[in-house]
């Protein structure tokens, strides 16, 4: 299973969490019998995904899919509950937090609100020398200097501003400073959920071209996690749609847009409001997005499909590989029932 | 005067310790019955505030410090509280961005569109029923009867907001002013909640000014544009001709900055710099600092908002149409 080119591979992964709450909250009666009832999200469900060196993955849901989840899955900073995660070769989710310092350095994570994720009692200097102090004692002051000022130089932030606090900036400035902070330990991989999200339009293209340089200077890979479709066709190479903690479709970036397979997919990339495009023109899906708590049997997505049959009720489908990369996990798709 | 809507000179200021602040710097446009206009702009542009000084919902240490807001021939900025409370809500609506904000949490749906109805007219409570549930249905809420006794955190996110917006439709207003309805929303919710306000403005000939700053949106669903900056109309005209042909360069990098509008992988047009402070508005042309063609004039003199170059619209930039 284990593929030696990428660079991150999920097998398998699964991540639940347990909200049944305490005894009591737990405690039910059938007739007079006790018992006790646990209630779980199925954040994550047998997701497989191999991540290459040098793409930018996307992955893309609609809220309460579990892309989040996923992202801080892969970045250990939730256990999964079966499964594995390897970096290269060697599976990270078993590793103890010493054995997983190697590796942390190589991944760094960027979050969504620039103004909750900085330390408001920390100077951006601060804020950018204690990852480099932490993963390198004994480097030396000159050292620290030097690289927080490259680094700074790098995201376009002044370094005479080292000095200044977060609430000094604005929200594009301190997504710089953020993404600043994650280049400190010159990582391999960035996982980077919702970067421009919080940010304003003509913000919001700042920061996307200062993260394609990254990327460009330093061979970074990204997984980027994202609900905004028209960012995901500029600047991923790859897309994997999520629906209630299952993948639907991976696909080249290029391939989704123009003939996306799953009929989720279609729907979603309909849903785009497109510039100068005067009647809305999208696909409507039957009902509503089902709660992560029961999962529909089957098909999770069988519920609010066009195309659904008795076989998609009953039978959960497999991710399947297509020609030209990509991979559908559709009964309608492996059938011809659903066409293009 | 037979604009539904006109507003003139409207000046919104902010009294702070340090001094006042404008936010709102003398904008004027009309709109006419059944007309949708978009206002456009990034945050601190002054977009909500033009929305809630419509409905003279500033409040402190706001205040509206000159100008006029004329609807159906009224002065609403003149109006006492109580006259104002019978427009407010009644012949205007206001849709906010978040629904579970907007909802009481602790009363039912049912006696929530009630009370609104209530409020504005003399009906009993059956009838005030009985027209909530139309109105439900009208929103697409499946068996509304039942839905009636339940509370908002019994529906989800796109459910809330449609019985957000059934309930800004209870008195069958003139206009309805929608506040990023839809930026709280899925993509797929958004598109059903767009098409369901289009479907409904078409349908009870209502005008709209949506208050967004996706582009996307806006070229969808309105048929005017109003781009605003730093509190003033920098550029208003035709939804069509505006997102085909900009002329003002702040809405000519808005566009350009989409993603989309260029080759996937390569760099995207950016705006240099951001919005400045509304303590720390620059002279001349406020935009001029991030402009790539400014020149001197630009930083001398206020440009005023005029017909200028070829297309049918108003421009305030020094150098369009010379």
């Amino acid at each position: 299973m284990l593929e030696k080119s990428a660079l991150v591979t999920l097998n398998k992964v699964v991540k639940h969490f347990d909200i049944s709450g305490g005894f009591l909250e737990q405690l039910r009666f059938k007739g007079l019998r006790p018992r006790l009832e646990q209630k779980k999200v199925h954040a994550i469900n047998d997701v497989s995904l191999a991540i290459e060196p040098g793409e930018i993955l996307s992955v893309v849901g609609e809220s309460g899919c579990g892309k989040s989840t996923l992202a801080r899955t892969v970045m250990g900073l939730y256990a999964p509950d079966s499964g594995e995660i390897y970096y290269e070769n060697t599976r990270i989710d078993t590793l103890d937090s010493t054995q997983m310092l190697v590796h942390r350095k190589k991944m760094q994570m960027i979050f969504q609100d620039p103004y909750a994720s900085l330390n408001p009692r920390m100077t951006v200097r601060q804020t950018l020398e204690e990852p480099l102090r932490f993963h390198q004692p004994s480097i030396s002051e000159t050292e620290v200097r030097d690289r927080v000022a490259e680094v700074m130089e790098q995201v376009g932030v002044n370094p005479v501003w080292g000095e200044r606090y977060p609430h000094e900036f604005s929200g594009g400035q301190r997504q710089r400073v953020s993404i600043a902070r994650a280049l400190m330990v010159d990582p391999e991989f960035i996982v980077a959920d919702e970067p421009i999200s919080a940010l304003d339009v003509s913000i919001q293209a700042q920061i996307l071209n200062l993260l394609m340089e990254a990327r460009e200077q330093r061979g970074l890979t990204y997984m980027m996690i994202t609900h905004d479709l028209s960012v995901v066709a500029h600047v991923s190479t790859r897309v994997a749609v999520m629906y209630l903690g299952t993948l639907c479709e991976v696909a080249p970036a290029a391939n989704l847009f123009e003939t996306a397979k799953h009929p989720y997919t279609r729907a979603l990339l309909s849903a785009i409001p497109k510039l100068g495009q005067k009647k809305p023109r999208h696909i409507k899906l039957k009902g509503e997005v089902p709660t992560p708590i029961h999962l529909p049997s089957g098909c999770v997505f069988h519920g609010r499909c066009l195309y659904a049959n008795e076989r998609c009720r009953r039978e959960v489908p497999r991710l399947l590989a297509l020609s030209s990369g990509v991979q559908v996990a559709c009964h309608g798709v492996e059938e011809g029932r659903v066409l293009d | 005067m037979n604009h539904l809507l006109e507003i003139r000179d409207l000046e919104v200021r902010f009294a702070l310790r340090s001094g006042d602040l404008t936010a709102i710097d003398r904008i004027g446009f009309t709109l006419e019955k059944g007309e949708r206009m978009g206002l456009v702009g990034e945050s601190g542009a002054g977009k909500s505030v033009t929305g809630f000084s419509i409905l003279n919902l500033i409040s402190k240490p706001g205040y509206i410090a000159g100008g006029s807001i004329f609807f159906r021939g009224k002065d609403l900025a003149a109006l006492s509280p109580e006259e104002m409370r019978s427009v407010r809500g009644n012949r205007i609506s206001m849709i906010f961005q978040d629904p579970m904000m907007t909802l009481n949490p602790v009363m039912t749906i049912g006696d929530q569109m009630t009370e609104s109805l209530m409020a504005h007219r003399k009906i009993s409570r059956a009838s005030a029923e009985a027209l909530a549930v139309e109105k439900l249905q009208a929103v697409h809420i499946p068996s509304p009867e039942a839905r009636l006794r339940q509370y908002p955190h019994e529906f989800s996110g796109g459910m809330r907001q449609r019985i957000v917006i059934a309930i800004a439709l209870l008195t069958d207003p003139d206009l309805i002013i929608a506040d990023e309805p839809t930026t709280a929303l899925d993509v797929t919710i958004q598109a059903e909640i767009m098409d369901l306000l289009l479907e409904l403005c078409t349908l009870k000939d209502m005008a709209m000014i949506l208050i967004t700053h996706d582009l996307g949106v806006v070229s969808q669903v309105t048929e005017k544009i109003a781009v605003m900056y730093a509190g003033k109309i920098v550029e208003t005209g035709s939804t069509e001709n505006i997102v085909a042909r900009p002329q003002h360069p702040y809405t000519q990098g808005l566009i350009r900055a989409l993603p989309g509008s260029r080759e996937p992988g390569s760099r995207l047009y950016q705006i240099p710099g951001s919005m400045p402070n509304l303590s720390a508005i620059p002279k001349g042309c406020a935009f001029h600092p991030r402009c790539e063609r400014a020149e001197e004039v630009c930083r001398r003199e206020v440009p005023e908002l005029l017909k200028r170059g070829t297309f049918q619209r108003l421009v305030a930039c020094h150098l369009v149409g010379v």
